[in-house]
């Protein structure tokens, strides 16, 4: 059965085109591996095991027929619990909206279907996709595959460790400071943040919407490239959707180097606060791309600094404002209705039920920062510094192709580590969030292990050029895969399932 | 019920400054951000989606016909159209809002700096326009039980059909210098932006059903004073008759609570219709953060200079030559067509003289009749349930013979009546006159001989007399008599 679940999506895509595999034989096996490991790892908050089936045979039924489908029909993949389903209940990971099923799809969801993927299931991620380690789910903390006391990064934990645990060969994520990358870097997977609207966000509920991007979360950068391609393109129904074709990543994933590319190191990304082993990792995949044809330069990017406060007022301010629709009226949790007390009152009781701490202390962060004595004070400050941050790019980016970074100052931390103290879980975000406030694309790739853990390499490059991620992540992955002698994954103890979640 | 002053007493103590708030909902084919049907009425929560409904994870996009009409209205009442714009969130809770925030325009409106000219009695004024903004409109929320108010209900019913609805709010720059005329210089506004809308063919502008309305702010000020007086908004006043009473009712009140000292309360007030007061409603003393921020989930609108060019080109004409060109058409002496412009009834008298009928005909009946009719009813003109075709078409009944002025008003009263087109009241209420030369001969020819004496008067050459024996003879035919027939078979018989 490993040999099916080893196999990436294109390879078992490539395996049912062929005959070799059926979809249903897929399914079945991820379905196993998640039946097997779920209880250990809280990955998925809702399964449906008859439904993935049914529909891995109706596309086995329509291969047989000889219809022609995309490269990824046939193939299971798990979808971040942000993301409307008509099928499953879309919970945010918040008691606010547990159990709750849209009336409708997100168009990601519904390109998935088009082409063909298996969704079988819902990931838990941290609530309304706030955290940085999937510790604020209202259904429990979800664990890294590779130290089950650790956290597998946020707030698209579920995901990730869905994909690195080899419950799924692919998932869906988002990114608001980077939800998709940094749970990538601390599960050893590939996670990507396309350009701000080159994957539609419709359907996909809200955290803030300035900065919200959903993205693929791979175990090779062919995949990746694959699903991005699927989910990517135009969408009428999101206003910030770019109108123009998704460019060929497959192709720039494949490859052979990086020779006329020029690569910029972040002066800011690197010393105090990250791990020497984080930062070992970063110089060895430095020098690996050096080998593969590319120019290294430092770039410095000194609004960097200030990206991370300004992100805590520009995020917490539209959250305030995207989750005042919970209010325990129309769909989800309501508190406190037993004809004694007000609508009023049955709000209040709604949300002080429904909503986490975290959810709480960032709805009144932003609430406070969008208030009209503070406006200019917080919000505006935090917008100009966010046009700091996109000059520093776009100064960045006239004379380099991608800027690169460490993906995390550090490697995955314990459970319950950091939940008292949120400043310190914050800081797991400081080199993302650059990517989110300019609206530009990025990702990061597996490279290496520090004190047994993964560790990522970040790449960000400008706006609807998401193809060079592809290029970097392809040379990089075969080259570090040739040093390793196989995938970082294949370093992965053995999970050990004495460690159930009680969730 | 507070006390109030006399109207024309207070003028002489205090000057009235107005500011006008008016929504206009667009008559566009869908809603604002979707593509749910912009319909009036319907089966509650049938015109909506996840978009109107504001599920989580759905995402509004602008409706473009919606901002064509943001423009043209801009530009009919003279703004400047904004180069580059942005939506806004104004955030606050009320259960008819979807979202909980209300998407609208703050700071950066897509027309301001504009005016309209306004003629009341035969003076103008001009009404300074601050800004015109695109937002959504709320659903509607019925309170059941209680005072039918959201406080003490025992529950609520919401219809998400009108959330979403695409509304333009004009919003005009204080009026000052309107005097005892304040109320229908107010009047005046809200009927020329009516009239502008309707030209502008943007919305059904039906005042009845909310599709335009109207928030009048009123403070009074010591006259000679610089500063405001501390305002009232009197909220969703709709009908323009409504707009003249509730300011009318406000400066008087407002008027007493200062001749007694006191200070006037900043709050929202209602409009009753029953009796033409106010009442409070909520306080605004302290002052709503609705923490206003750039929608992030729409784009900046930023229309080309060239479309708003081609957009002023399909402007309607502007009222004033409109009104010159009329009354050239039409040759109405200046009271005449002065008559028509008081009435409200010139599009009216305009549309019915396109239907065919003279002048001077759809003149009579809006001035005269209509207008009597929609003054007994508290209604607008264009409110009255007869249309100028319909008004043509009574018209040309009479021009047939096949009715009389008398009987025309009863075409009138079944059409108001909702009995169908005039000539199906016509058939369906009997109201041919009877012009048969044998009926009506024998009719006569009774009168005649039951009225001997002013038979021998008119024989005897008094002609004016033949009056009482007509008037007869019509009462003796209930009133379904040509009487220009009447009149020959008498005199004829009498010779």
């Amino acid at each position: 059965m490993m040999s099916i679940l080893k196999r990436s999506a294109a390879d078992l895509g490539r395996a049912m085109a062929a005959g070799e595999l059926t979809s249903e034989e897929i399914t079945r096996a991820f379905l196993e591996q998640i039946e097997a490991l779920n209880p250990t790892l809280n990955v998925f908050l809702a399964v449906d095991a008859e439904s993935a089936l049914a529909q891995a045979r109706a596309i086995d039924a329509r291969r047989a027929a000889g219809e022609d489908l995309g490269p990824l029909a046939g193939v299971p993949i798990g979808v971040k619990d942000n993301f409307c389903t008509t099928d499953f209940p879309t919970t945010c990971g918040s008691k606010m909206l547990d159990g709750w099923i849209p009336p409708y799809d997100s168009t990601v969801v519904t390109r998935l279907r088009e082409a063909g993927l298996i969704i079988v299931g819902k990931t838990n991620m941290d609530e309304f996709a706030m955290g940085s380690s999937t510790e604020t789910s209202y259904f429990g903390a979800t664990r890294n595959p590779w130290d089950t006391d650790r956290i597998p990064g946020g707030s698209g934990g579920g995901s990730s460790a869905a994909v690195s645990s080899y419950m799924v060969p692919i998932a869906v994520g988002s990114d608001t400071g980077g939800s998709i990358r940094q749970p990538g870097s601390v599960t050893g997977t590939i996670g990507v943040k396309p350009t701000y609207g080159g994957v539609s966000r419709y359907g996909l509920v809200a955290m803030a919407s300035s900065l919200d991007q959903p993205g693929p979360v791979a175990r090779t950068t062919e995949d990746a490239a694959l699903l991005q391609q699927i989910i990517g393109g135009y969408d009428p129904h999101d206003s910030a959707s770019i109108n123009q074709p998704v460019p060929d990543l497959l192709t720039a994933s494949q490859a052979d180097d990086l020779a006329g590319v020029r690569i910029g190191i972040v002066t800011e990304f690197q010393g105090e606060g990250y791990e020497p082993g984080v930062l070992e990792r970063f110089r060895e995949a430095v020098e690996v791309l050096r080998a593969a044809g590319a120019e290294i330069v430092e770039v410095s990017c000194p609004a960097f600094a200030y990206a991370l406060p300004a992100y805590y007022l520009i995020q917490p301010a539209e959250l305030s404002s995207n989750l005042a629709r919970f209010d325990g009226m129309r769909y989800g949790l309501r508190a406190g209705d037993d004809g004694s007390t007000s609508a009023e009152q049955v709000m209040n009781l709604s949300r002080e039920e429904g909503f986490g701490r975290e959810a709480k202390r960032r709805i009144i962060i932003g609430t406070y920062a969008l208030s009209a004595g503070y406006y200019d004070a917080y919000y505006g400050s935090a917008q100009k510094v966010r046009s700091l941050i996109q000059q520093d790019f776009d100064n960045a980016f006239g004379q380099v192709d991608v800027l690169i970074s460490p993906t995390t100052p550090t490697v995955a931390f314990k459970i319950g580590e950091r939940t008292a103290d949120p400043m310190s879980m914050y800081l797991a975000d400081l080199c993302t969030i650059p990517s989110n406030m300019a609206g530009n694309a990025s990702a990061s790739f597996p490279a290496g292990l520090s004190e047994g853990l993964p560790v990522g390499l970040q790449v960000m490059a400008p706006p609807m050029e998401d193809a060079r991620l592809y290029r970097v992540g392809g040379v990089l992955e075969r080259a570090l895969e040739a040093q390793w002698g196989g995938p970082l994954l294949d370093q992965m103890n053995q999970i050990d399932g004495s460690k159930a979640v009680s969730a | 019920m507070s006390a109030t002053v006399d109207y024309d007493e207070l003028l002489t103590r205090y000057e009235p400054a107005l500011g006008l708030e008016v929504h206009v909902e667009l008559n566009t084919n869908t809603k604002m951000f979707c593509g749910c049907a912009n319909e009036f009425g319907g089966e509650p929560n049938t015109h909506v989606c996840p978009v109107c409904l504001g599920l989580p994870g759905s995402l509004p996009v602008i409706n473009g016909k919606a901002v064509e009409s943001a423009i043209r209205i801009g530009l009919a009442l003279n703004c400047e159209i904004a180069q580059w714009c942005r939506m806004a969130r104004k955030n606050y809770f009320y259960p008819d809002m979807t979202k909980n925030f209300q998407t609208s325009q703050y700071d950066e409106p897509i027309a301001f700096e504009g005016w309209v000219d306004l003629e009341v009695e035969g003076k103008t004024y001009r009404v300074e326009i601050e800004r015109a903004h695109m937002e959504e409109d709320a659903g509607k929320a019925t309170h059941v039980g209680g005072s039918g108010r959201i406080q003490g209900a025992d529950y609520s019913l919401i219809d998400y059909n009108r959330a979403g609805v695409p509304l333009i709010e004009i919003v005009t720059k204080p009026i000052r210098g309107a005097g005892e005329k304040a109320p229908e210089v107010a009047k005046a506004y809200v009927a020329h932006l009516r009239e502008l809308m309707k030209a502008l063919g943007v919305s059904d502008v039906r005042m009845e059903q909310g599709s335009l309305r109207c928030d009048a702010n009123v403070s009074l000020a010591p006259i000679g004073s610089e500063t405001l007086g501390t305002r009232t908004e009197t909220k969703n006043v709709n009908s323009l008759r409504s707009v003249e009473r509730a300011i009318r009712y406000e400066m008087t009140r407002q008027a007493a609570i200062l001749d007694d000292g006191g200070k006037v309360r900043q709050e929202t007030r209602h409009f009753h219709e029953s009796d033409g007061t106010t009442s409070s409603g909520r306080s605004k003393e302290e002052a709503e953060d609705y923490r206003y921020f750039a929608e992030p989930d729409l784009m900046p609108i930023a229309p080309s200079r060239d479309w708003v060019e081609e957009l002023r080109a399909t402007l309607p004409e502007p009222p004033a030559e409109r009104r010159a060109r009329l009354q050239g058409e039409w040759g109405f002496s200046d009271i005449d067509f002065a008559a028509v412009v008081n009435s409200g009834a010139l599009g009216m008298v305009e549309d019915t003289v396109a239907a065919g009928a003279s002048p001077a005909s759809a003149r009579k009946w809006w001035v005269t009749e209509l207008a009597r009719r929609a003054n007994e009813a508290g209604v607008e003109l264009d409110e009255l349930a007869i249309t100028p075709a319909q008004v043509a078409g009574v018209q040309a009944l009479v021009d047939e013979g096949k009715v009389n002025d008398k009987l025309a008003r009863q075409v009138i009263d079944g059409v108001l009546a909702g009995e169908g087109e005039p000539s199906e009241v016509v058939e369906k209420r009997g109201l041919v006159v009877v012009s048969d030369e044998g009926a009506l001969s024998a009719a006569v020819d009774e009168v005649i001989a039951a009225n001997p004496d002013v038979a021998d008067k008119i024989r005897s050459g008094k002609v004016q007399a033949a009056g009482a024996l007509i008037g007869q003879v019509m009462k003796a035919m209930r009133g379904q008599a040509d009487a220009g027939k009447v009149r020959e078979l008498v005199l004829s018989k009498l010779s």
